[in-house]
């Protein structure tokens, strides 16, 4: 079994308490022929997610439980051959880690054996191809997003050179991964921002529900299924520069939840700027999480029953070539000395095409979304995701080669 | 099963990786999936070895390190080694002299059982670089020519990794010989 077939039998099914031990015993037998098939139930940690394959993992991969964004910002005097250095670097430790196996040098190499679904992947921002004498083969639109006046960035959470997304259901792991990265990285570039984020724990919920963030909105319920036509067409890039092909395209935003005016309102308000409900995640026309929003439906004084100005309303697209692919994660740092809550969502969103997808849904949401009163924009950064490396290969090649 | 385990199965079922391509993604694999070998295959390739890799310096010395697996059925000995980054190489182990850790010379080389492996890593048995000319850099794929007793070589290559380790001051053979005893092994 390919590392591509046995990443979409991943994606395919729901990961239920049945669907794990499936899983375990599919990647044991594609990965180590001396593993019974019929294999016991597996503990999380040592379940592995292929690194090799058409696509990078950490996309369309089930998201993990813990996740840390790590950009940076290339040194003076990182050209080409030094980032195929790097990327070479990086993808032998990521194709170890994964499995479950030391990195080269692994100063803690105890650390490795528990990969809990670790994947490793890597994106590169505006700077890595000019670093590289390669802007041409830059996608137009990885690069920085436009102004929107819904935005307060600041520069430590914004931009980059050179992403890592590293997700796994530990955060040990994540920890460890991160170490490891950082050391190889650091010939070559230093730290520009690190967002680590979390969802529910690994095994709290069947993982196929969808995902509640900080505050207390079902987020994510209208994605693309992993793994589904509609998935694949809105997410691998299928036309443009050929060294993307098999790749995407990732924003990652820094989305601040303004906590104490969202304490202020009340469930109904809520739910009216949100266009859900917060107990089901139904939108307010309907019954189910899954029923599709009836944005005509109108009430007894003949106004819409979803605002126009909801977040569902505004940021609906009705073809599916057109929608993200959301893999959020939320965040929760330490409270300001006034007690301010610190958190939100770290805003991971993937797209063929950040032009043609992301922004004419962004510009809908900046110009009259509900939510708008109760999130703010606090950091932006635009990376193109190279497609997947065959083993013996390494993530970027068919840029830098 | 280990993976010295699973090579030893390999080995006798006459599947012979040659060397593995130490700087790609995902070695260490059974061997179907890392046949190219960096080198071309001698028909009797005595050794395979996993995971190489190099600490990085910009001179001085340093050393190799990784582990040397013996496909073969009968011993082998490693008894001198050279690289592209260092000509001037030395097999040595890592012992307690007058209650402190001393890198030198091991008599007699390193010998890998039939079947065997033999751990190169910090703090015991590595291949020593000891005069530094082309700068091993992060990333960089140093060549190593390893000779045997019976005077055949063979080459693999090893990876460079910064790393903070492999500290052990040196106590030459002689003297006065290569280096100064408070030398460590580069970085």
């Amino acid at each position: 079994m390919s590392a591509v077939s046995r990443r979409r039998l991943l994606a395919g099914g729901a990961l239920t308490a049945g669907g794990a031990v499936a899983r375990a015993a599919a990647v044991s037998l594609g990965r180590d022929a001396e593993t019974p098939a019929a294999a016991a139930p597996t503990a999380h940690g040592t379940q592995t997610v292929p690194f090799h394959g058409v696509h990078q993992a950490g996309i369309d991969t089930p998201a993990q439980a813990h996740a840390a964004f790590l950009a940076f910002d290339l040194v003076a005097g990182a050209d080409r051959a030094a980032l195929v250095r790097l990327m070479r670097l990086l993808c032998d430790d990521a194709a170890r880690l994964t499995q479950g196996r030391a990195a080269l040098a692994d100063t803690e190499p105890e650390l490795a054996v528990l990969p809990a679904r670790l994947t490793v992947t890597f994106g590169f921002g505006p700077g890595f191809f000019a670093a590289a004498g390669l802007d041409t083969a830059r996608p137009r639109s990885v690069a920085p997003l436009p102004a929107f006046a819904i935005d307060r960035l600041e520069p430590r959470w914004s931009g980059g050179d050179l992403l890592i997304q590293v997700c796994a259901d530990d955060p040990l792991t994540v920890s460890h991964t991160q170490r490891m990265l950082l050391k190889d990285t650091l010939a070559f570039a230093r730290p520009r921002w690190t967002q680590r984020g979390f969802r529910r724990g690994r095994g709290t919920q069947d993982d196929g529900v969808t995902q509640r963030n900080v505050m207390g909105q079902l987020d994510g319920t209208r994605n693309p299924p992993l793994g589904s036509p509609e998935f694949g067409g809105a997410v691998w890039v299928d036309s443009g520069p050929s060294w993307l092909r098999g790749g995407t395209t990732l924003v990652v935003r820094r989305i601040r939840a303004e906590m104490a005016k969202w304490d202020a309102v009340d469930s109904a308000g809520k739910e009216f700027a949100v266009g859900r409900r917060l107990d089901t995640g139904a939108p307010l026309t309907g019954t189910h999480e899954q029923d599709l929003p009836d944005y005509a439906a109108t009430n007894g004084l003949g106004l819409t029953v979803i605002s126009e100005t909801s977040h569902i309303a505004r940021a609906h697209v009705d073809d599916d070539r057109q929608r993200i692919f959301r893999r959020p994660y939320n965040y929760d740092e330490p409270p300001g000395p006034d007690g301010r809550p610190d958190m939100g969502l770290i805003f991971a969103a993937y797209q063929r095409d950040v032009g043609d997808q992301f922004l004419p849904i962004q510009r809908n949401l900046a110009e009259a979304d509900l939510m708008n009163d109760w999130i703010t924009p606090i950091g932006s950064a635009v990376f193109a995701i190279p497609p997947g490396c065959a083993e013996g290969g390494w993530i970027g090649e068919t840029l830098l080669s | 099963m280990t993976a010295t385990n699973r090579w030893r199965v390999l080995g006798s079922g006459g599947v012979l990786a040659a060397v593995l391509l130490v700087g790609a993604c995902g070695d260490g694999e059974p061997p179907a999936t890392a046949a190219t070998p960096s080198v071309p295959a001698a028909a009797a390739r005595p050794l395979a070895v996993r995971d190489m890799w190099v600490k990085t310096a910009a001179s001085g010395m340093s050393a190799t390190f990784g582990t040397l697996l013996n496909t073969t059925s009968a011993d082998v000995t490693v008894v001198k080694a050279t690289s592209t980054a260092s000509p001037m190489m030395e097999l040595h182990e890592v012992a307690t002299v007058d209650g402190k850790m001393v890198m030198r010379p091991k008599d007699g080389g390193f010998t890998i059982p039939a079947g065997g492996s033999h751990e190169l890593k910090p703090g015991g048995d590595h291949l020593m670089m000891m005069d530094i000319k082309t700068p091993v850099t992060a990333g960089t794929e140093v060549t190593i020519t390893l000779t045997f007793a019976d005077g055949k070589t063979m080459d693999f290559t090893a990876l460079g990794k910064d790393f903070a380790g492999g500290n052990e001051s040196y106590q030459p053979e002689m003297p006065d010989m290569h280096a100064s005893p408070s030398a460590s092994m580069g970085g």
